[in-house]
């Protein structure tokens, strides 16, 4: 069966893709369910700190190779420099802004998130200019891995191949671990389900608001410095990444981690499929299964419906 | 004195009259300091261009050469006599914002002249208020063939090439360098320009080389930057060429991941607008890829008309911002070149005195401007006549990126839609025999 197995391979090849674009989008759209789940806060500045993170860790990399770093160290710059990102900016929006925002009306909240999108956007004009910027040493030092196809071998990059996949796995395991049976995470969860209750018990919610923002500012700069070694960072690439990455987040459920997962991998793969047999629908191939889930579940495919308040 | 009731005064009646006629012209669309033919103080010049969003790589370096220009000519004098003020709009929120913008250009700022704009859309938005507002405009970078080909304008003309003979030259260059290629894929961009470069490309090969097989047409987003999914379809067919006229963010994202999975090992590609991320992308493009530069633009050009201006150009836009100039700042020089030499023209034609709106329009058509790599002639219908030059990469020791060797420059005439014609029927004319009168390749000399 000569058909079926060339198919079957295809399907192989596309499920691969499916993964590696999957994770990328799960480690920003993860992030940002997180921090709507605390603060209930829809923020479109998360494609920024996605852009942000991006630049921030090439700027790194590209600064410790000037200084003749060998190319391994480009791994754990990209995690450093995310951490970074996180821990300076988050604390900062969350405290300046976004508290000041808590009680207001949604539509405001995301009025003032978006105007803060725009001045990040400048802002990083300001600092990294209009020229595209690459930081792609982790992705060369790791080198390509040939996959079987049939009697052919396609060439994947190691990086896309086990790394992106590796760390939004390892993201989601510590991010369920530490949200289940760690008192950090458990006071999390608090919140997320009922603030004036957690308030109530004990819990210094504005603590765990501003734990849980910088967490996920730090979530999204690690999805843009993991995608930096594989794209040209150019302004822009934060509004393209906060678009994709609500379809995952409303495809999950507002607030879910797994579901932000499942979501990511539903879309990767839809996409990665879309190419492969349509590719004129490659594009609308997220939104259409975005749709076609909240036509069955309004509230995502983890989300949960609340009941009304009097 | 006829009209007035007494010597020196007006009658009521008068007054009304002439305040009605005063006001009724303020109120003219596209009222301009022109009309009249004054020599304006200054000579406000609105230009359209790219300056957020992903386009920004492109339009930026656009806007930094209109500002290099426009300090040039004032410290010469400016034109004319008359000193020449940018007013710079940004494209990047899309169509309606241009349109509010073109008309606050002409109707708040005063705009002379306008240069509008990059994106296909805009141009089309824009050729027809150039017409309503009587303002001159010069479409110095958008390109869409469809503009003088579906419509006639008085005041608009473009001051390069467009689509059609930047993409049958890339197509007319592959089939003189690999005539034998049995398929092809393509990789563009989700958006008009993409679509149309893609159309123009696959009926002059289907003109001058029927029966190659399409492997597969893939349009990712605009903006894409991930095209694993794309890379990993194409490795998987094997086509003989993969096509791409992609330009910016996407396209150097294109190459790279094409180059870190190994595509341009096994396929060779064309991409027509390449010059402008050469520079960008490094050595991760290998040698031995067709590359065009959207008209001749190239700052080692083989053989410009002023081998002088070219060096002037080239090493002015390298000292101040530290990069040659890629194709959007040749098209940029263009326009301030016709701009230049359209108002002298003009102000000639009267003997010193200053044109009127339409007086300066009617000295774009016909008019022939020096390009900073040859001359440009706008057509009667409006089109500018620009050559092609398209070559293949090559690794030199002297450059820390790809530069052209085995350049053609293509005659704009022999690549460009006659007047009166569409692209897509005069393509379908074309003969096969036409890729043996292709001039001569040249060499890069270092």
């Amino acid at each position: 069966m000569p058909w079926l197995s060339e198919n079957g391979i295809l399907v192989g090849l596309a499920l691969l893709d499916g993964l590696s674009y999957a994770a990328a989008v799960f480690m920003v759209a993860v992030g940002l369910n997180l921090v709507f789940g605390v603060l209930r806060v829809l923020n479109v500045a998360h494609g920024s700190l996605y852009a942000i993170g991006g630049y921030a860790a090439a700027s790194l990399g590209l600064f410790a190779a000037s200084l003749g770093a060998p190319p391994w160290l480009g791994l754990p710059i990209l995690l450093a420099a995310s951490v970074l990102v996180g821990v300076v900016l988050g604390p900062v929006i969350e405290r300046l802004l976004l508290r000041r925002m808590q009680d207001r009306e949604p539509v405001l909240q995301l009025l003032v998130t978006f105007a803060l999108f725009m001045i990040l956007e400048d802002l990083q004009k300001l600092v990294w200019g209009v020229q595209p910027v690459v930081f792609d040493a982790p992705l060369k030092w790791l080198g390509t891995v040939d996959v079987p196809f049939g009697q052919d071998v396609i060439p994947f990059t190691a990086y896309q191949l086990y790394v992106l996949p590796g760390v939004a796995l390892a993201t989601l395991a510590i991010l369920a671990y530490v949200l289940r049976y760690t008192l950090t995470g458990r006071m999390v969860v608090a919140v997320t389900v009922d603030r004036e209750a957690a308030r109530a018990m004990g819990i210094d919610a504005a603590k765990v608001t501003m734990l849980t923002f910088t967490v996920g500012a730090a979530l999204a700069a690690l999805g843009g410095a993991l995608a930096a070694p594989t794209v040209s960072l150019v302004p822009g690439v934060g509004a393209s990444t906060i678009v994709l990455s609500f379809a995952v987040v409303a495809t999950a459920g507002l607030g879910q981690i797994e579901g932000a997962a499942l979501a990511a991998l539903l879309i990767g793969l839809g996409r990665s499929f879309a190419v492969y047999v349509a590719p004129e629908f490659e594009v609308v191939v997220p939104y259409a299964i975005m749709v076609a889930v909240l036509l069955f579940r309004p509230q995502g495919l983890f989300g949960v419906a609340e009941t009304r308040r009097i | 004195m006829a009209g007035t009731g007494r010597a020196g005064m007006l009658t009521r009646r008068e007054a009304l009259v002439g305040a009605g006629a005063a006001g009724a012209s303020l109120m003219l669309p596209g009222g301009s300091p022109f009309a009249q033919g004054a020599k304006p103080a200054e000579l406000k010049v609105g230009i359209a261009t790219y300056l957020s969003g992903p386009a920004s790589v492109f339009g930026v370096p656009g806007r930094q050469t209109a500002e290099m220009l426009f300090d040039e000519i004032n410290a010469a004098g400016g034109i004319a006599g008359v000193k020449v003020r940018p007013i710079f709009v940004d494209e990047g929120p899309g169509v309606d914002h241009v349109v509010g913008e073109y008309r606050r250009l002409v109707q708040s700022e005063g705009v002379h002249l306008i240069f509008a704009a990059i994106s296909s859309a805009d141009c089309i938005a824009c050729a027809p208020l150039a017409d309503e507002l009587k303002r001159p405009t010069l479409l110095w970078d958008c390109g869409t063939q469809r503009i003088f080909e579906d419509n006639r304008y008085s005041y608009a003309f473009r001051t390069q090439a467009n689509a059609t003979p930047e993409i049958l030259a890339a197509l007319l260059y592959l089939l003189k360098v690999k005539p034998d290629f049995k398929s092809i894929a393509v990789i563009n961009q989700d958006y008009a320009w993409g679509r149309d470069s893609w159309d123009i490309f696959r009926t002059a090969m289907n003109t001058l080389k029927p029966g190659v097989k399409v492997s597969a047409e893939l349009f990712p987003r605009f903006g894409a930057t991930d095209f694993s999914t794309e890379i990993t379809r194409v490795l998987a067919l094997r086509p003989d060429v993969v096509l791409s006229t992609s330009w910016g963010g996407d396209l150097d994202a294109l190459i790279r991941q094409a180059s870190d999975r190994k595509l341009f090992e096994r396929s060779a590609f064309v991409m027509p607008l390449a010059e402008s991320s050469l520079q960008r992308v490094g050595k991760a493009l290998p040698a031995g890829h067709i590359v065009g530069a959207r008209g001749d633009h190239w700052f080692l050009h083989p053989s410009p008309a002023d081998p002088e201006r070219l060096k002037r150009f080239s090493d002015s836009y390298r000292a101040k911002y530290n990069a040659w100039p890629i194709y959007p700042c040749f098209h940029m020089a263009q326009a301030v070149s016709a701009m230049r030499a359209g108002i002298e023209k003009a102000v000639a034609a009267k003997n010193g005195g200053w044109p009127t709106d339409a007086e300066l329009a009617a000295a774009f058509k016909g008019l022939e401007f020096p390009s900073p790599t040859a001359s440009v002639r706008i057509r009667e219908d409006g089109q500018g006549l620009e050559n092609q030059l398209i070559g293949t990469t090559l690794h030199s020791d002297k450059y820390p990126f790809p530069v052209l060797t085995d350049m053609i420059v293509f005659p704009a005439e022999s690549v460009t839609t006659p007047v009166g014609q569409k692209s897509a029927d005069w393509l379908k004319t074309l003969t096969p025999d036409m890729v043996g009168k292709l001039p001569q390749a040249q060499a890069f000399k270092s």
